[in-house]
């Protein structure tokens, strides 16, 4: 039996399907690799053993019958603790949902079981997904597996840090302004963001209703169809959810990009990148063109702006969304004399700092006075970038960008500076305000750290974001010093 | 730097949103928001004159299912996370 932890969901499912080896062994290797590297990496916050092991057993037996459900059947995955898992805990790593058990599954969740996923456990991240280093958890920090000292980037910093290490087959996310594209980029993975409202939110809890969308970590471009195809599915549970045809996803993977025009924005190439990542991402244009496709210097004039209006919009929202939290219906309770004092004693112990900051920022930000000041205007200027990539999508098919500024940075290093933090965001917060489907990739390695490239297409043209990203897929990054 | 959020204001907006802060921790939001509002301050050179608002970005209006009835989770179910309860409702400490 040889099991390569870093194999994709194709090569595994092949494994499984030539009976290399059975479901049961793949999850309990991937589980004794889990014992061996999660007190380093501190990606799992939960473990599901034993349901794992009878999820496994089950499709095993399902497989025996001749009645496999799908590729995805007997591959051992993650789930980042913000999605809803019946009977199993779900702490969005803050305090104040301690010992929370969802009564019910999150959509992408049920139809993934549906599919015979088996799940390896629930991963750690930035408490409700607030924060883009995984500093932010009320149960610790996450490491990189490509250098330990550095952050996998966050928010879903578990998530990517398990596929990274070979401790999942792949996971999912979520991502409200980069939270899965960026540590996708910084751990040397695939990362998808899907169109606003292609994959329902039910049970994902998350802190910005207008933009957050689940999201998927993959080891390779053709995995990523394949998840995506498995969650595309019309929830009537999620008023936003959009009714599209079904489609494979993967069926242009491989065809020519010859013809094809890429849009490089030049306000992505300015001095916030470091100027290798911007090398890097040239070359990648130019990788593009030698395969026929036309490289167009283009221009978002309103990137700059769309970061304050993301900050805006996010505070202001997670402001609002966490109101919920307070001690009534389920989590974390400070009982005091009276419902108010309750409600106060047990949101101030169970959240951690730097969500207090976003709630009285964003509490701050909504109150008379300065709605129109802050608010309203984020809302216009998200306006003005949806016009930018309108008009950009006039003449291009994709736009090719860096996914982050840096590479993996180390945690503490911007720490008391918040703003350094939220700036790390420039280049995945703009298609998030626009609910453009976009996509990280690796591309190269810089000083031994990954680096990612960011294609952006228009609205549920994922298919062709997968086969303009397929052009440009290397063989797997793998972290050199963990095994 | 122009004070632009003064530790009062920070009181202020805990209060309304429900969470206690000790004088350091307000001394401490004070100065990191009063930093991240003055760093927002530049939204004010971005043109947005008669530019319509964008709350969320989808065609969508008023999605609809049909009124029919569908099951929903028991009450037991449904309380069983709650830190109190009596009589099937959720307990909470006096409200007056």
């Amino acid at each position: 039996m040889n099991i390569n932890p870093y194999a994709t969901i194709a090569q595994l499912s092949q494994g499984l399907a030539e009976k290399q080896f059975t479901s049961r062994e793949l999850t309990e290797a991937y589980l004794a690799r889990i014992d061996l590297l999660n007190p380093a990496i501190g990606a799992y916050l939960t473990i599901t053993k034993e349901t794992a092991l009878a999820a496994a057993d089950a499709s095993d037996l399902r497989r025996q019958a001749g009645q496999t459900l799908s590729s995805l059947d007997g591959i051992p995955m993650a789930l980042d603790d913000v999605f809803s898992t019946a009977g199993i805990p779900t702490t969005c790593a803050s305090a104040i949902m301690a010992g929370y058990i969802p009564p019910y599954d999150a959509t992408v969740w049920r139809l993934l079981k549906e599919k015979g996923a088996v799940l390896l456990g629930k991963t750690n991240l930035d408490e409700f997904a607030i924060g883009s280093s995984s500093e932010n958890s009320a149960y610790g920090p996450i490491h990189n597996p490509f250098d330990l000292e550095r952050t996998p980037g966050g928010s879903s910093g578990g998530s990517a840090a398990a596929v990274a290490a070979g401790l999942a087959g792949y996971s999912l996310g979520s991502d409200t302004g980069g939270a899965v594209r960026q540590p996708a980029a910084f751990c040397g993975l695939v990362g998808l963001k899907p169109t606003y409202g292609l994959l329902s939110r039910h049970g994902m809890i998350s802190p910005a209703s207008s933009m957050d969308q689940p999201g998927i970590f993959a080891a390779a471009i053709g995995d990523c169809a394949l998840i995506l195809a498995a969650l595309d599915s019309l929830d009537p549970a999620d008023s936003i959810s959009v009714k599209r045809e079904a489609k494979s996803y993967g069926h242009l993977l491989g065809q020519s990009v010859a013809g094809m025009k890429i849009g490089l924005p030049q306000e992505y190439f300015g001095k916030e990148t470091q100027p290798e990542i911007a090398a890097q991402i040239r070359a990648a244009a130019r990788e593009l063109a030698a395969q026929g496709a036309k490289i167009l210097e283009i221009s978002l004039p309103h990137t700059a702006a769309a970061l304050f209006a993301y900050y805006i919009l996010t505070s202001a929202e997670a402001s609002s969304n966490l109101a919920c939290h307070d001690g009534v219906q389920y989590g974390l309770r400070l009982e005091e004399d009276n419902i108010y004092e309750t409600y106060r004693a047990t949101r101030s112990a169970g959240f951690g700092p730097e969500v207090k900051r976003r709630i009285i920022l964003g509490t701050y930000l909504l109150s008379a006075g300065y709605y129109q000041v802050y608010y309203q205007k984020a809302m216009q200027i998200r306006t003005l970038v949806r016009r930018d990539f309108d008009q950009a999508f006039q003449n291009c098919d994709c736009l090719l960008t860096p996914v982050t500024p840096s590479t993996a940075f180390k945690p503490g290093e911007k720490k008391n500076d918040p703003l350094a933090i939220y700036k790390s965001d420039i280049y995945t917060a703009a298609p998030s305000l626009a609910g453009l489907p976009a996509i990280s990739l690796p591309y190269g390695l810089i000083e031994g750290l990954p680096c990612g490239a960011q294609l952006i297409s228009p609205p549920f043209a994922e298919d062709r974001l997968l086969q303009i990203g397929a052009a440009l897929e290397q063989k797997r990054l793998l972290p050199q010093d963990l095994d | 730097m122009p004070e632009l959020i003064s530790p009062d204001q920070v009181g202020q907006m805990a209060k309304l949103s429900s969470l206690r802060l000790s004088p350091e921790e307000t001394i401490t939001y004070q100065q990191t928001l009063n930093q991240i509002l003055e760093w927002l301050q530049q939204i004010e050179e971005v043109d947005t004159q008669g530019v319509a608002p964008t709350s969320h970005i989808l065609p969508l209006v008023n999605v609809l299912r049909p009124d029919q009835p569908v099951p929903s989770l028991p009450r037991e179910v449904a309380l069983a996370n709650s830190p109190a309860q009596a009589e099937g409702c959720f307990k909470v400490p006096r409200i007056l």
